[in-house]
């Protein structure tokens, strides 16, 4: 076991390493500078043209990628061009905004999206079945954004029920704590209900496609495991239906959706950038969007290998969870 | 009155539609059955694939609803039975299946599959429950501490005695074996099959016992009835069927059994053609295309099983009251 895990850190080693540069690569070629762009419109060319040596953008590309990458080996992302602090904890300040909005999305595509699809499942063409597909195809292919802008123009705009930016009316919540999260486990339940009324039309809009495909996959693979030997051989003890249905088939069918779930966290990082945006979410994914307009190079960077390590992170807890609820399935 | 009595039972499904439009045809799986199961007996059902038994085995318990006919089980009759009624009675009539490797909840351990329709009926829980869980490993010839183990972590002969296991926990009277030894090898089919007489000796049970190994339902049957194409055409006491069977489809299947003595030099029936498709039997008697026997009456009317004491026979021929008499 120990091995194994051994050997699933390593492997992630090429990953990061490849992913760093080809966002390096990738932002070096897009236009723009960031010393001119950072700099006020009075510097003088000697003014932009030592920024950029302060920068190490006078550097061949090569030697700007290999000092980055020995920064990382001492886990250090390097310094922000736009704000001069550490990247390292400029993220560290924006992520618990982040994960608390992926942990409430990933609430909502689960707690609908799986009773909608074993519902679906187990009855296969009703009514029930026709809509949860109906919603299931609206999640998938809804786009997030524009859910969001619409839950803002209705909710917000014209019936003015919960707030549409932001995340707290106390002024604090900003992204370096688990607002809602916080605030539930102190008992703090005035507060937690102001942080649920922020995070609840984002987490819809994040969550939406996420509970489309959560549901598609747990109707197919309920429809299939239903009809397995042993879901007749519970019937044939006499259980009724619900236990079938809940203990015997769910717990088989839930292998699939769990992949579909790690592999769909990843989306629901790429997705928050822009929900956070929509939403004016204080997270990582609007400080990203920051970066890349002020070509903020260590920041961008910085962010994107979070990114990357979540998603990889992620899918190694995924694996793992199979053992758990799959004892034929072992590691070693 | 027999514990288990079937009578006319049926059950067509629809035959798969074509791309456009409906078909209206049925595959007749199981066309107007009766028979009578007596308490404490097995009676063994045998016919090639194909030919229904595995059908009438699941109709009889309701895991297939028939489409016609009664199943009555200590005086009750069972398809008109509410679901949860009919749940209750499943207690008393367990099935054991055919695949070990696939009817076991790959997901669950071995005391919780044993013990999970014994909590279900309401019959042990807590201490009891892992007592009587125990009792059922041991009575089927496993150790107590596969207690916590999972289904694949056992052999076929060993998930076949979970299966037998579980099927008594509930205190089943009447267990349908379909085809429960089959996918074993050759050795552990016997001592699975001496296990089940032994059980049937200890706790009075009543087997329906489905197969298509002749030999197999030989050893373990009272009576034995053989089915073709949905209907029932023989039916007689284990011993009697053996040696002077009369339906020329009983001889046939019967000449087809291997016996272990090289010298011997049998006469072999070799049918001609293949089964006809159930979506359309053939008019009359549905054997008659491939009888070597066939009149022109068998074309046309369909035989009833008609008993000569406890021996009957579906034949225009060869039943009690047949041509070959007259």
């Amino acid at each position: 076991m120990l091995r194994y895990l051994l050997g699933r850190i390593i492997a992630t080693i090429p990953v990061v390493v490849l992913i760093s540069l080809l966002v390096f690569l990738l932002i070096h070629a897009a236009p723009g500078d960031p010393a001119d762009l950072l700099l006020s419109d009075e510097a003088s060319a000697a003014d932009i043209a030592d920024a950029r040596r302060r920068w190490g953008l006078d550097q061949p590309i090569y030697v700007q990628y290999l000092r980055f990458l020995a920064n990382i080996a001492s886990a250090d992302l390097g310094t922000s061009f736009k704000y001069s602090d550490p990247v390292i904890g400029l993220i560290g300040e924006r992520l618990p905004a982040t994960i608390e909005l992926a942990i409430a999305s990933l609430l909502i595509a689960i707690l609908i999206g799986i009773p909608l699809g074993v519902w679906a499942g187990a009855k296969p063409n009703s009514w029930a079945d026709n809509l949860g597909s109906v919603l299931g195809f609206f999640g998938i292919s809804m786009p997030s954004f524009w859910l969001g802008i619409m839950l803002i123009l209705i909710v917000s705009g014209y019936f003015n029920w919960l707030p549409s930016s932001g995340r707290s009316t106390y002024g604090v919540g900003q992204g370096s704590d688990f607002y809602v999260i916080q605030s539930l486990l102190t008992g703090n339940l005035k507060t937690a209900w102001d942080g649920i009324k922020y995070i609840i039309m984002p987490a819809i809009a994040l969550g939406t496609g996420m509970m489309g495909l959560v549901m598609r996959v747990t109707r197919s693979s309920v429809l299939e495991i239903i009809s397995e030997d042993y879901v007749r051989t519970a019937r044939a003890k006499g259980l009724d239906e619900r236990t079938v249905l809940w203990r015997h088939v769910l717990r088989n069918a839930l292998v699939p959706v769990i992949t579909v779930v790690g592999l769909e966290l990843g989306t629901l990082l790429s997705g928050s950038i822009i929900v956070e945006t929509v939403f004016a979410w204080p997270g990582s994914g609007s400080l990203l969007i920051a970066a890349i307009q002020s070509r903020d190079y260590p920041l961008i960077t910085g962010t994107v290998l979070t990114y990357t390590i979540a998603f990889v992170v992620i899918n190694f807890a995924i694996d793992m969870l199979y053992a758990l609820i799959d004892p034929r399935i072992r590691f070693g | 009155m027999a514990l288990l009595e079937i009578r006319d039972l049926k059950k067509y499904f629809p035959a798969p539609a074509g791309l456009l439009g409906r078909a209206k045809e049925h595959v007749k799986a199981i066309d107007g059955v009766s028979l009578d199961v007596e308490d404490g007996e097995t009676v063994g059902l045998v016919g090639e694939s194909g030919c229904g038994k595995t059908t009438l085995g699941r109709c009889i318990v309701r895991l297939i609803e028939p489409g016609g006919g009664t199943v009555t089980f200590e005086g009750r009759e069972l398809s008109s039975l509410p679901e949860p009624a009919m749940r209750d009675m499943r207690r008393k009539m367990q099935i054991i299946f055919q695949d070990p490797y696939a009817s076991l909840n790959p997901r669950m351990r071995v005391g919780e599959i044993i013990g999970e329709g014994l909590r279900i009926h309401g019959l042990a829980k807590g201490r009891d429950l892992k007592a009587r869980v125990l009792e059922l490993l041991a009575r089927v010839g496993l150790r107590g501490e596969y207690f916590g183990k999972y289904p694949h972590e056992f052999s076929g002969g060993q998930r076949q005695r979970i299966g037998i296991a579980r099927a008594l926990a509930v205190n089943a009277r009447f267990i349908v074996a379909d085809e429960a030894v089959s996918a074993l090898d050759v050795s552990i089919q016997a001592q699975i099959l001496n296990m089940m007489l032994d059980l049937q000796q200890d706790l009075g049970l009543t087997y329906l016992f489905i197969s298509h190994d002749l030999r197999v339902v030989e050893h373990v049957s009272d009576r034995v009835a053989v089915m073709y194409l949905g209907k029932i055409v023989e039916v007689a006491p284990a011993g009697k069927l053996y040696s002077v069977s009369q339906h020329p489809y009983t001889q046939a299947l019967l000449s087809a059994v291997p016996v272990p003595d090289p010298s011997r030099k049998g006469t072999r029936t070799v049918l001609q053609g293949d089964v006809p498709s159930p979506i359309n039997p053939p008019p009359g008697c549905s054997f008659h295309p491939r009888c070597p026997f066939a009149l022109k009456l068998c074309a046309e009317e369909e035989p009833r099983l008609e008993f000569d004491g406890q021996h009957g026979v579906a034949c225009h021929v060869f039943g009690p009251g047949g041509t070959k008499y007259l």
